[in-house]
This record gives C-alpha cells, sequence and structure tokens, in this order.
C-alpha cells in the first residue's frame, strides 16, 4: 500500500497586516451606519434648506441625546443577553417621583436622587427576580412596565405636573446652554465615550459580553454570571432614572403618559447598531449611530412634510433592513 | 467480508467535486459501497468527509461528479428525497427537541408526511417502543430533555431506523457513548448489514473501524486517498494514509524514572457530595498523568468538577502544594490554579463568536489588565500568540473568531485558556473528542510535556485506549465513588471495564 507523504502547510499567527485591517473595518456595523447617515445628510441639505442649519441640528441633537442614555444602558443589558421592555415607563416614573416630591416641598435635587434611586431598586428587583427565581427579562420586564406606567398615573391622576417653580439651577440641566452647546447633549456624550471606553476596555465590562455570548461557558470560567446580568438590569433601570431627571429640568414638568413606546425606539437603535438580541454583541457607538440613524430619518421626514403615519412604517422597515443585511453580512462571514 | 462482494455496488460515486468559494473541499473523489458491508469513512477534520455525506444526504450539490444507486445515476436535490431513496443520516450534533416526547421525535419525519390530521400517540408509543427495544432501555413516552446525551444520541439512530432505509450513514456515533453503549450499538449495526442495509461510518478511533467494519475509504484533503480491507491492513497504515505521514506512535512516551516524584501536588480527602459521589480520596503526584475512567454517569465529570468547586455543595478536603485550600467558589479554584477543561467544547468551553484572544484570557482577564481593571489588548493577543504558539494552535490571527477554527483547534484555544493562569492542575474532560488523529496526538505529547514541567494532569476519557496510553495511573468510578486504581501494566481495557461495571450485571451483559 502506496502512502504519500507530505506536510501540511501552517498559516502564521502573525496579524493580518493592513490590508486585513481595512477589510475588517469596512466589514464593522459602524462604518456602514455613518455612511448612510453622510448620505442622509447630503440628501437632505439639497432637500430642504432648513436641514443643515446649527438650529436644526440642534434640535435634532436634543431629539435623542436623553433617550441616547436610555440607549446605553439597554445596549448594555442586550449584550449580557437580557432585555428590558419597562424603560419608558420607568423613565416616566422617575419624572412623576421627582415631580411630586418636589411639588411636595423636597429640595429639587434630592427629590432626584430618590427618584434615580427608586429607579435603581426597580431595576435590581427585576435583576434578582431574573437571576434568583430564573423568569425570562422579557416578562418580568414587561410586567414592571405595566406597573411603573400604573404607578404614575396612579400619582399623578393621569394629568401632567406643571413644575412651573423649578429654580433655574436645577432646569440649567435640561436647558442651559455652555457657549453655543446645551448641556443636556454634553452630557450625553460624556455618558457615551464614558461607557463606550467602559465595555471595550474594563475587564468588569468584558465580562458582560462573555456572560452573553454563552453563559455557560461564562461560568465555567469562573465568571459570576448572575452577578452580572443583576448589575446590567439594575444598570439599566438607573440610566432610565436619570434620563428621566434630565427630561423633567428641560420640559419643566412630569408627564405620566411620556416615553410610550420608548422601548421599541431604543431597542431598535441598539439592534440598528450592531446588538444582538441573543446576546455576546453589540458596542455603544454603534448604538448610538443608530439612534441618530433613526432621529435623522424622523426629523428629515418631518422636515419633507411626510405624515406621521408613514413615518412609522419607514422607521420599522429601517430596522428590518439594517438586521437583514447583517444577517447576510454575518452569514458570509461565517 | 460481506456476503457478495462481487455484486454491483449500492452506492457507487465517481469524480465527485464540490468548492465553496476558492476552497476545494472534494478534488474528484470516488467512493463505492457494497450491500450489507460497513464501511468506514477515516480522514482528519477538513479531510472532506462531512462534504461528501452532505452530498450523498442531498444537503450540498456537486460541482462535478456522478452518483449511482443500484447502478442508476440520480441527483439527490434534497435531504427528503435522500430519504425516499433509502438514505438515512445520524449526524454527530444531536438535532432533537428536547420539549416533546421520545416517541415524537422518533416518528418526526413520519408524522411530517403523514396525511392523518390527529395524532395517534398510543400507536406512536407502541411502535417506538419497539424500536428502542432493540437498542437499549428507554421510555419513549418520556421528554427528551430528561435523556443523557448517549440516549439521545440512541434516539436518533432510532429514528434513523424507523425511515426503513437502505444505506444508513452514522457520523462519530460512539463520541458520547460508553464502551458498553457502543458495543450494543456495534451489535445492532452487524444486526443490520445482515438485513442488507449498508452503513458508511465516520469514526476517528481506530479501534472501533479495526473491530466493526469490513473496509475503509480514507480522504485527505478533498482527495481520495485508497480503500483497503480492514483485514489486511493495520492501524498505523490507515493513520498515515490520513494523515500524510508515518506516524510511528499515537501516544507519547510514558513518564519515565527521571520524572518521577514523590511530591504530591494535589491532596484530596474525604470527598463527598450529597447525590453524586461519596467519600473520594487520591493524590495526584508531580510528573504523572492521573486517568479517571468509568462509565458515564459514574461520576467521573462531577468529581473533577467537585474538586474545582463548580458545581454542587461538595464537603471534605482539598491540598493543594501540602496546604489545605478553603475553597469557595470556582473563581477560588481558579486564583489557586485549579482548572476544569469541560466536555461541551461548544457548550461551555468556549465563547464562538468571540475572538481567540478574548477567549484565551476569559479565566482571569485581570491579568491582561491594569490595576484599574482597564484591558491592555496588545497584552491580550500578545498571550494568546504565545501560547496558540507553544500548542501549534493554527489560525489566521488571534482576532479570528473561534468559530471559524477547526474542532481540533477549538480544543488548542480551550487549552491555551486553562494554560493561561499558569495552573497548577488541570482536570481535561475528554481533552480530545471530535478531535482528529493529528490534533488528538498533539495534545497527547502537550500533556506529557505540561505533566513534566510540574502541572499536575487529569484526564477523564471514555476512550480506553487513550486512558491506557497517555496516563501513567488511572482511577476507575463506578457509581460515585474509587472502585479501583491501576497503574503500569494492570491497565488493559478488560480490566479497566470490569472494575467500572463490576456489580452492575444488566450492564455487563452484553
Amino acid at each position: 500500500m502506496a502512502v504519500t507523504v507530505t506536510t501540511s502547510g501552517k498559516r502564521s499567527l502573525l496579524a493580518g497586516g493592513v490590508a486585513d485591517t481595512i477589510g475588517r473595518l469596512l466589514r464593522m456595523r459602524e462604518t456602514g451606519l455613518i455612511l448612510i447617515i453622510l448620505a442622509l445628510f447630503v440628501a437632505m441639505s439639497f432637500a430642504s434648506p432648513y436641514f443643515l442649519t446649527w438650529n436644526n441640528m440642534r434640535a435634532m441633537a436634543m431629539a435623542f441625546a436623553v433617550e441616547g442614555i436610555v440607549v446605553v444602558g439597554m445596549t448594555i443589558l442586550l449584550i449580557s443577553g437580557g432585555i428590558d421592555l419597562s424603560v419608558g415607563s420607568v423613565t416616566a416614573l422617575a419624572m412623576v417621583i421627582a415631580g411630586l416630591l418636589f411639588l411636595a416641598g423636597v429640595d429639587p435635587w434630592i427629590a432626584s436622587a430618590v427618584a434615580i434611586l427608586a429607579c435603581t431598586a426597580i431595576g435590581a428587583g427585576m435583576g434578582l427576580v431574573v437571576t434568583r427565581i430564573g423568569l425570562h427579562h422579557f416578562i418580568v420586564s414587561l410586567g414592571v412596565m405595566v406597573i411603573a406606567r400604573g404607578l404614575c398615573l396612579l400619582g399623578t391622576g393621569g394629568r401632567p405636573l406643571g413644575l412651573y417653580t423649578l429654580p433655574a439651577e436645577f432646569k440649567f440641566i435640561g436647558q442651559g446652554m455652555i457657549g453655543p452647546i446645551p448641556l443636556v447633549i454634553i452630557i450625553f456624550v460624556v455618558v457615551v465615550i464614558a461607557f463606550d471606553f467602559l465595555l471595550r476596555r474594563t475587564t468588569m465590562f468584558r465580562k458582560v459580553f462573555y456572560t452573553g455570548s454563552n453563559e455557560k461557558a461564562a461560568a465555567y470560567s469562573g465568571i459570576r454570571t448572575k452577578r452580572v446580568v443583576f448589575l446590567t438590569t439594575t444598570l439599566c433601570s438607573a440610566l432610565c432614572g436619570v434620563a428621566g431627571v434630565i427630561y423633567m429640568a428641560r420640559f419643566g414638568s412630569a408627564q405620566p403618559t411620556f416615553g410610550i413606546g420608548m422601548e421599541l425606539n431604543v431597542i431598535a437603535a441598539a439592534v440598528i447598531g450592531g446588538a444582538s438580541l441573543s446576546g455576546g454583541t453589540g458596542t455603544i457607538f454603534g448604538a448610538i449611530l443608530g439612534t441618530i440613524l433613526l432621529s435623522v430619518v424622523s426629523s428629515s421626514l418631518a422636515l419633507l412634510d411626510v405624515s406621521v403615519y408613514w413615518q412609522d412604517i419607514i422607521r420599522g422597515s429601517i430596522l428590518l433592513t439594517a438586521v437583514t443585511i447583517d444577517h447576510y453580512l454575518n452569514k458570509r462571514r461565517g | 467480508m460481506p456476503a457478495g462482494a462481487n455484486e454491483q455496488p449500492i452506492l457507487k460515486i465517481t469524480g465527485l467535486k464540490k468548492s465553496f468559494g476558492p476552497i476545494q473541499a472534494l478534488r474528484g473523489v470516488d467512493f463505492e459501497l457494497l450491500r450489507g458491508e460497513v464501511h468506514a469513512l477515516a480522514g482528519e477534520n477538513g479531510a472532506g468527509k462531512s462534504t461528501l455525506m452532505n452530498i450523498i444526504d442531498g444537503i450540498l450539490k456537486p460541482d462535478a461528479g456522478e452518483i449511482r444507486l443500484d447502478g442508476e445515476v440520480v441527483s439527490i436535490t434534497s435531504p427528503a428525497m435522500a430519504q425516499k431513496l433509502g438514505i438515512g443520516f445520524v449526524h454527530q450534533e444531536i438535532a432533537l427537541c428536547p420539549d416533546i416526547t421520545v416517541a415524537e421525535n422518533i416518528f418526526m419525519g413520519v408524522t411530517a408526511s403523514s396525511r392523518s390530521v390527529l395524532m395517534n400517540y398510543s400507536s406512536l408509543e407502541r411502535r417506538a417502543a419497539e424500536i428502542l427495544h432493540r437498542l437499549g432501555d428507554i421510555d419513549p413516552t418520556v421528554l427528551v430533555r430528561t435523556l443523557s446525551i448517549s440516549q439521545q444520541q440512541l434516539v436518533e439512530i432510532a429514528k434513523a431506523l424507523t425511515l426503513d432505509c437502505r444505506i444508513l450513514i452514522l457520523d462519530e456515533p460512539t463520541a458520547a457513548l460508553t464502551e458498553r453503549e457502543a458495543q450494543v450499538l456495534f451489535e445492532i449495526m452487524r444486526k443490520l448489514t445482515t438485513q442488507g442495509i449498508s452503513i458508511i461510518y465516520i469514526s476517528h478511533r481506530m479501534a472501533e473501524i479495526f473491530d466493526n467494519c469490513d473496509r475503509v475509504t480514507v480522504l485527505r484533503d478533498g482527495q481520495y486517498i485508497t480503500t483497503m480491507n480492514v483485514a489486511e491492513t493495520t492501524p498505523a497504515a490507515v493513520v498515515s494514509a490520513m494523515v500524510g505521514r508515518v506516524i510511528d506512535d499515537l501516544y507519547p512516551p510514558k513518564q519515565d524514572a527521571a520524572d518521577r516524584s514523590d511530591h504530591v501536588i494535589l491532596d484530596v480527602r474525604k470527598l463527598s457530595e450529597r447525590r453524586r459521589f461519596q467519600d473520594i480520596s487520591f493524590q495526584l503526584r508531580r510528573g504523572e498523568i492521573l486517568g479517571l475512567a468509568g462509565l458515564i454517569g459514574a461520576g467521573r465529570s462531577e468529581i473533577a468538577k467537585g474538586v474545582c468547586r463548580l458545581e454542587g455543595e461538595v464537603t471534605g478536603e482539598v491540598w493543594l502544594h501540602g496546604r489545605k485550600l478553603s475553597l469557595g467558589q470556582y473563581a477560588d479554584s481558579i486564583a489557586e490554579g485549579i482548572v476544569y477543561l469541560s466536555e461541551d467544547r461548544k457548550g461551555d468551553g468556549l465563547f464562538l463568536d468571540m475572538s481567540i484572544a478574548t477567549n484565551v484570557s476569559a479565566l482571569k482577564v485581570e491579568q491582561v489588565a491594569s490595576a484599574l481593571g482597564v484591558i491592555d489588548e496588545r497584552a491580550e493577543k500578545a498571550q494568546a500568540e504565545q501560547l496558540g504558539a507553544r500548542l501549534n494552535l493554527k489560525c489566521s490571527h488571534v482576532s479570528q473568531p473561534v468559530s471559524a477554527l477547526s474542532g481540533g483547534n477549538q480544543q488548542k484555544v480551550a487549552i491555551a485558556k486553562m494554560l493561561s493562569v499558569g495552573p497548577n492542575v488541570i482536570f481535561l474532560d475528554e481533552p480530545t473528542r471530535g478531535v482528529d488523529v493529528g490534533a488528538k496526538s498533539e495534545i497527547h505529547r502537550i500533556l506529557r510535556e505540561l505533566a513534566r514541567s510540574g502541572v499536575g494532569i487529569v484526564v477523564i476519557s471514555s476512550e480506553l485506549p487513550e486512558l491506557i496510553g497517555v496516563c501513567d495511573r488511572v482511577l476507575v468510578v463506578r457509581e460515585g465513588r474509587i472502585a479501583g486504581e491501576l497503574t503500569g501494566e494492570e491497565m488493559t481495557e478488560d480490566r479497566i471495564i470490569y472494575l467500572a461495571s463490576m456489580g452492575d450485571e444488566r450492564r455487563l451483559a452484553s
């Protein structure tokens, strides 16, 4: 019996070089999103003379800045393998709690701190139910979504609370400007940069990726996965609290019906930005680009006088298109 | 030899070609299957076995070549059509629905094509029981979720048997089975061949091929190499044909006198877990590779996980280098350098969609980070590259996702992950399951080197030749207790099986 003798070729362990880096950059979700957003900007600047004005830019940024803080929390939670449908109601509840306390004579800063703590406690509660009892995030947060909305309506009798006496220093958070830039946008940028760095580079948040990618393998790597999920759930609600307080400062009122449907927007933004509902993948930068894309599209459609009904249809289509394209890109890569 | 070796083959494949983009998976493969024979298909991972089988099963379409069934040219376009032509395929990966009963799973294909609207459960269960009776003790009315992996494998085989097939393809069917269960399967295979069914048997285990197959065809790099009568060849010749070079010795040399030491690395004293194991005491000495043998379910993995504090309420003592450990959780064990390599690489060993580098660092990310917890990506990659080079890992770069690697290379990533913490003791649970022959002997060599360098190595394996070939000493576990210890010449398959199943007559009577 004849057997030929060959040695199999070995590929080197060295990194693939410049071409490889560029290739990887092109395949990255973020690059595609930036290109799409730029294309939209160019198209809209021709379609509407108002679009590229400073005022419109600022209005658009204001529109997504506060919601962007919630997107950060949602993205981290999605990466860990969870999901939170209660973000809209919990944001509204933060407004209502802080508003009611303020009307009862509590200092607005303390009232805000209490509201944020209350939201954090709600998140911790959800985290405990998910990790200790073992219920699914979807169901738990669905329940909390309805309960928190009910509490908002109960606390206010269903009517917005006018907070006309809010001190100017407090309103500054939501309405103030530093130079030509609204403070809200600065807060947003700081939160985004901070969490993007934390998520990409710290051991603490790397464990979020391990847990979401394969919870059992994470446990078999000595990671306390339940604690990770508990913390990401808590963080998401805490950031909703922060967003709620900023909204209150911006509007000068507390609105019990605020944020209905926000969860869908926020989840859509994170998913367009590359987060997976099955956990393990996602970036803050991508999710924020998703938020920006959705916001630019909304404001463009409004400028073009497209009916609001059409706007929903278009936004939904963008979500499906983004996810479908990504699905095929990933398939080809794998 | 099969009866009627001279008659027309039931399946004849000539010049089969298939490319995926630039990669040529099959470059003109020939294959011939006779009626009633068990024909082994051997080759390393990536040799083209799966592609060939997937073409026969209609999952993939060939680019060129001819398939003849009973002398007639056929074009198989879907698995459903393959079934109609009498080709049954038992995949290596278990694809059962966990939340429905065994009977419903077995007849899933039949139910799908049935014209009746209502399910006839009692007839389903009765027919399932008939088939399962041939395979072993499985209750057709229980949910698949409650079965062990090996039982699920048997259900998969039962499922293929219901389809009335002429050709049965078994892809590594014994990977999750114990020796005993595998013997039962081999007996069933023999019964099937007497009924005229032909079997294509894919396996990495030479012993199985030589004990149970009539002929063996070897593929390498998408090419047909040779077909041999098993009776006229040797395992070494088959392995050489598979890897394209002569492998003189399948296993590395054992511990020599210079390695022998009285220094005890790990001392486990009276370790018990309520239900899983009782009164486990053993010592692991410097320089030796210790094996844990036993039937699946005997408690081997549970003992390893217990020592590592991965699961269970464990009582007893664990001493490391003469120091008693107060073990809390697995994270504490990792800190002491006691780590566990999981038997289920894909399920709980690796993060498949993450990069090689992030997988390697997962046990202790803090190691490649600053005191403030900021990860140094360069250090993380360097760590993976260094350990990868040591283990001869084949990849294009360490940022590649693990899912892009072959089974053997994935296992090397899993081992690199263990080595990243500079371990004192590694428990390796089925370290070469689903790994091709070349990578397998490399892993064995690595284990010996590690043992020599002072790392305590404990190997759990259901493959007895591997345990005997690699280990210096074997503990046999039966029903949660250590049934015996074998060293040197005492380590034979017979003695291990005897100790592993002693007193359990049902299992012995095969």
